[in-house]
């Protein structure tokens, strides 16, 4: 079964569903939709240094997003808007990525797949890490759940629960850094934080309490998966956009629902 | 035995000093009011006291095994995060049902259980926020300007829910508010704060305290001076001249 291509696709692109359910709901509720965002550009930074030192690039990736964070909220406490910080620091990571590569002579890399993504191409090996940090993080997740939902409610009532909403931050940040590192393939750079993002403003009109917006999210992010591959294999499109294209229109869907929901 | 007592405490955020060597307890039972202009470090002793900011210098000491209920001054739910109330009340775990609707019938509003958070009205989010803090059976109840945007009548038939709560549960209140009429008549003690402690006892004593009036001015108890206190912003001469960096 694992031979065919499209069942790799497809597979891979449920890990990253999975992953990205509850991770994006709790993007999309501290409003971290840009951080996404910036963690993925600083991704090809990654990509660049692993070619560079022939190191595996799932944990290049890891180690530059989670820099990336790093920095971010030590800067962030030294009176520099988040927004811009994040801009300046996702920018310049993509820009000194892209240099980066050009340096790497002898090896030839094709960039595109790493900013939209080869879904089509995805090997067994790539599957198992995709599928285990897919698990990792939903399993961080899910332990820290409870507190990580205190803290996001509002910094104070976790810390008069006994919660450290720094450390819950931190959480997130690892938990993104692994769903970006391990979404390169399948969706690449550019389209990771419509994955996170999208599925979870889909399953919110559709949800009346935080469970189970993740689990819709996570519904309508399989859903967009097989839809999109379909609509890739048929129409001949490219997959990873597909995807996301399937995923706008569930989004578009639940939204006007809900609209026409409320004027009745 | 106090329930809490701080010694010495100071508090500052880069190079803005928001406490100064303020020593303060509170008994089992008491009614506490803070009050003093804005800026004058109320709120950061109430969130020095539940440890979201570290003390630069002092210490707070808890009594064993006390259990703060904090009720904080302003909280914005995102319509983007669906959460009923019973589900919030049981953030982050170990409650009982039993325990909710105790708590929201001892806050005032047991009806409230299955609404959305997002959905309550100014008055009601407030009650459910008293009702979280109320849900751990706490010794010591916190309130921060929990009646911020609530209407007299509303601010009024909140503070006569704390001492509904305080005569059944017996549990002692130390809240900030800017409402000096209130604060009068419901407190035990009234402390002035403005970066230190510029005097304290009970509610009468404050009121005709040199100090306190300097902060709020003369007659209708203070009340109608605090307001034109907010306004202007100029903070005259002090009840002490060492309260540079309270500003």
């Amino acid at each position: 079964m694992f031979d065919d291509f499209m069942v790799r696709a497809a597979l891979a692109g449920i890990g990253v569903a999975f992953a990205s359910a509850p991770l994006g709901c709790f993007v999309v509720w501290r409003r971290m939709a840009y951080f996404g965002d910036a963690t993925a550009h600083a991704a090809i930074l990654g990509v660049a240094l692993s070619l560079a030192f022939s190191m595996s690039i799932f944990v290049g990736t890891v180690v530059v997003a989670l820099l990336m964070a790093l920095i971010v909220s030590v800067l962030a406490g030294k009176g520099y808007a988040m927004d811009t910080l994040l801009g300046v620091l996702a920018h310049s990571a993509l820009a000194f990525g892209l240099v980066a590569v050009s340096f790497l002579s002898g090896i030839r890399i094709d960039l595109m797949a790493y900013l939209f993504g080869d879904i089509l191409a995805v090997s067994r090996g790539d599957l198992s890490v995709i599928w285990g940090g897919a698990a990792l993080v939903v399993a961080l997740i899910g332990w820290r759940w409870s507190a990580l939902l205190t803290s996001t409610l509002n910094e104070d009532l976790a810390y008069a629960s006994g919660i450290n909403p720094k450390r819950e931050q931190l959480v997130l940040t690892i938990a993104l850094a692994i769903t970006v590192a391990v979404a390169i393939k399948v969706v690449g750079v550019l389209l990771i934080a419509a994955m996170l993002i999208i599925p979870a403003a889909a399953a919110r009109p559709l949800s009346r309490t935080p469970e189970g917006m993740a689990i819709a999210a996570g519904l309508i992010g399989m859903l967009s998966t097989i839809i999109g591959l379909r609509a890739a294999y048929v129409l001949d499109t490219p997959a990873g956009p597909s995807i996301v294209c399937v995923a706008a229109i569930t989004f578009l869907t639940t939204s006007v629902l809900k609209g026409l929901r409320r004027q009745s | 035995m106090s329930l809490i007592q701080v010694d010495g405490l100071s508090v500052r955020y880069g190079a803005r000093t928001a406490l100064s060597d303020v020593s303060l307890r509170i008994e089992p039972n008491e009614i506490v009011t803070i009050v003093g202009p804005n800026g004058s470090g109320k709120t950061s002793l109430l969130r020095a006291i539940i440890g979201a900011v570290k003390p630069l210098a002092g210490r707070i000491v808890q009594a064993s095994d006390l259990k703060i209920g904090y009720v904080p001054q302003k909280l914005h739910i995102d319509d983007a995060l669906p959460i009923t109330v019973s589900r919030f009340l049981k953030l982050p775990g170990g409650v009982a049902v039993a325990d909710v609707d105790y708590a929201l019938t001892q806050a005032g509003v047991p009806e409230l259980e299955k609404e959305q958070l997002s959905q309550l009205s100014g008055g009601q989010f407030q009650r459910v926020l008293l009702a979280r803090a109320l849900i751990g059976k706490p010794d010591l109840l916190l309130l921060d300007e929990a009646t911020q945007g609530l209407d007299q009548r509303g601010s009024a038939s909140f503070y006569q829910q704390i001492e509904t709560v305080r005569q059944a549960t017996g549990c002692a209140v130390l809240m900030i508010s800017h409402e000096l009429h209130v604060v009068m008549s419901a407190s035990d003690r009234v402390i002035c704060l403005n970066g230190h402690v510029c005097c304290e006892g009970a509610p009468a004593l404050v009121a005709s305290a040199p100090e306190y009036r300097a902060l709020f001015g003369t007659g209708t108890g203070g009340a109608l001076a605090l307001y034109r206190h907010e306004h202007a912003h100029d903070h005259g001469d002090h009840c002490h001249n060492h309260s540079e960096g309270a500003e």
